[in-house]
């Protein structure tokens, strides 16, 4: 992994003058490596990671396990890409085991995101079965802890 | 009443620790960034404080053996054996302590006669000094210098050897300095303890938080594991300062010594501390890594700052701290640190509380966050800058 790359995921603060004071570079190299790893598509995009339980940020998440028939050529490839280019899906993964698909979906409200399984995914051709679990509350995302432990307030500000 | 009647004469006169004076001031101003911290800016990993959490679940809150748990000591005679070389027994040649302190501690007061004489180096840990005062020997510091970037100096250490010298006590890498001692060095050291029959208490607690080259003990050198007593502990590499936990390992007839003084002051390290070290050191190596390689980075990125700002300072080979010269500020260190902590609210700790070596030199530690060490090293560039300007003011008139 390159420096930028390792710097990139323990900074919270990626601005590239900020980059280059830490690797020490100017900001014309950083822009530079920024590019040729979204050329590369290693870099594929920026995501700030917010609270959902935050009340303005408010969403409903389901994730559900899809059963489909593969298919003679591609496998399960065109029905995995079909359900993934659907906005309401948020992320969507090929598994092993008891069913075939792993799909997050984000909706307003629960009516949202019911209508779209029963209404959109469920019913497309080859789509054999869901069954849906709806997210109650998140307790760590991305490898972020959302409670996080109280930071220890007695811990001495200067020590041998 | 008068207090002082029932104070000992020794501790009267033992000087109170500079960096407690300094830590009463900072503690005034909370919003200040500190890089006074000497310990990891990590919490625990976590499979180390569940460890502890489930031995507490299994009411494990008893007493243990005074030596430490035999399945502790079995895991550090094989961490030892992969990690500094020599084997030791856990039967008779570890014992686990509360902290690389307590075990100084007691390896002084076990060897020490009054007026015995203790070879150490200096910048070093607070607690040195006032450890052999307190066991009644005579405190002997022997200078480490910024041109050899503070690392072993084997021929001073002759030079300062003196009638009555009994101990050599070291610390590489080095608390404050980060300096290190390679191989060469300390075969050079191992055949003058020889010649001079002298113990080594090697206390080598960042031993994994080393940067450039391998880590040598002088332990693993031919015939010192026989005149060693080897410190180490949890605190540093795996983040566990506060589990106040730690080891010796040493001949059996100096580990019994200490055993005398360690049973009857302290019984035994905590039993939550013990199982939490345990599973550390079967299970943490990936952890210790994923912390030296982050310290290593940052370490990278102060040093370039700091000597950008105009302070010079080596590259420290291990430990989590940064030692540069403020000499070219005009202030002396301990001006350089009320000032800085006024005028730009950072904190760094004034060499000279780690001894009479360490003057025109600050302290300070990059175990803190990207963010933290960007804005304090920022903040420090502007401090350097006004004084500069202060001191072409100054010049003019």
């Amino acid at each position: 992994m390159s420096d930028l790359l390792s710097v990139l995921q323990e900074t919270a603060d990626p601005r590239p003058e900020r980059l280059a004071q830490i690797l020490g570079c100017t900001e014309e190299d950083v822009e530079s490596e920024l590019e040729e790893l979204r050329k590369n598509k290693t870099l594929l995009g920026w995501m700030p990671l917010l609270n959902p339980t935050h009340h303005d940020l408010e969403q409903v998440r389901a994730v559900i396990e899809v059963k489909i028939s593969p298919e003679r050529e591609g496998g399960f490839d065109r029905m995995a890409m079909r359900i993934s280019k659907f906005e309401e899906v948020e992320s969507c993964y090929l598994m092993s085991g008891g069913y075939d698909l792993l799909v997050f979906v984000t909706g307003k409200n629960l009516r949202f995101v019911a209508s779209f399984i029963s209404e959109r995914l469920a019913t497309i051709d080859g789509v054999l079965s869901t069954a849906t679990h709806f997210l109650l509350r998140p307790y760590k995302d991305h490898g972020h802890i959302f409670e996080e432990e109280s930071e220890n307030q007695e811990k001495p500000s200067v020590s041998p | 009443m008068n207090p002082e009647n029932f104070i000992a004469d020794h501790i009267k006169s033992l000087p109170r620790s500079g960096i407690r004076d300094f830590f009463a001031i900072v503690s005034e101003m909370p919003q200040a960034i500190s890089l006074g911290i000497g310990e990891p800016d990590f919490v625990t990993p976590w499979k180390i404080r569940e460890a502890s959490i489930f031995a507490l679940e299994q009411g494990k809150t008893s007493y243990t053996d005074n030596r430490g748990l035999l399945s502790l000591r079995k895991e550090i005679s094989k961490y030892c054996a992969s990690f500094f070389g020599p084997e030791y027994d856990p039967v008779s040649e570890i014992l686990v302590t509360v902290g690389v302190s307590e075990a100084i501690d007691i390896a002084l007061r076990s060897i020490l006669n009054p007026g015995d004489k203790v070879l150490y180096h200096e910048p070093c840990y607070v607690s040195y000094a006032p450890s052999v005062t307190l066991a009644f020997g005579e405190a002997i510091p022997v200078a480490t210098t910024p041109g050899q970037e503070f690392s072993l100096d084997p021929e001073a250490f002759e030079k300062a050897w003196q009638p009555g010298c009994k101990i050599l006590m070291l610390n590489f890498p080095t608390n404050p300095t980060g300096g290190t001692a390679d191989r060469e060095k300390l075969e050079r050291l191992a055949k003058f303890a020889k010649d001079k029959d002298l113990i080594v208490i090697s206390d080598e607690i960042y031993a994994e938080l080393t940067y450039e080259g391998e880590h040598v003990s002088i332990a693993s050198l031919p015939g010192m594991k026989e005149r060693t007593l080897l410190l180490h502990g949890f605190s540093k590499g795996f983040a566990m300062t506060g589990f106040r936990v730690g080891f010796g390992c040493g001949p059996d007839w100096l580990i019994d010594a200490m055993m005398k003084i360690h049973q009857y002051c302290m019984m035994c390290a905590p039993i939550l501390s013990q199982e939490a070290a345990i599973e550390a050191l079967v299970n943490g190596s990936e952890d210790v890594m994923r912390m030296r390689d982050q310290y290593h980075k940052r370490r990278d990125f102060v040093i370039r700052r700091f000597n950008e700002i105009g302070l010079s300072c080596h590259l420290p080979r291990g430990s989590f701290y940064a030692f540069p010269d403020i000499s070219i500020t005009g202030l002396n260190e301990t001006e350089f640190c009320h000032r800085l902590l006024r005028e730009q609210e950072v904190a760094v700790v004034p060499g000279t509380a780690f001894g009479d070596h360490g003057v025109n030199h600050v302290r300070a530690s990059f175990s803190t966050s990207y963010e933290k060490l960007v804005e304090a090293t920022n903040r420090m560039e502007s401090f350097v800058d006004c004084l500069d300007s202060e001191n072409a003011h100054s010049a003019a008139i």
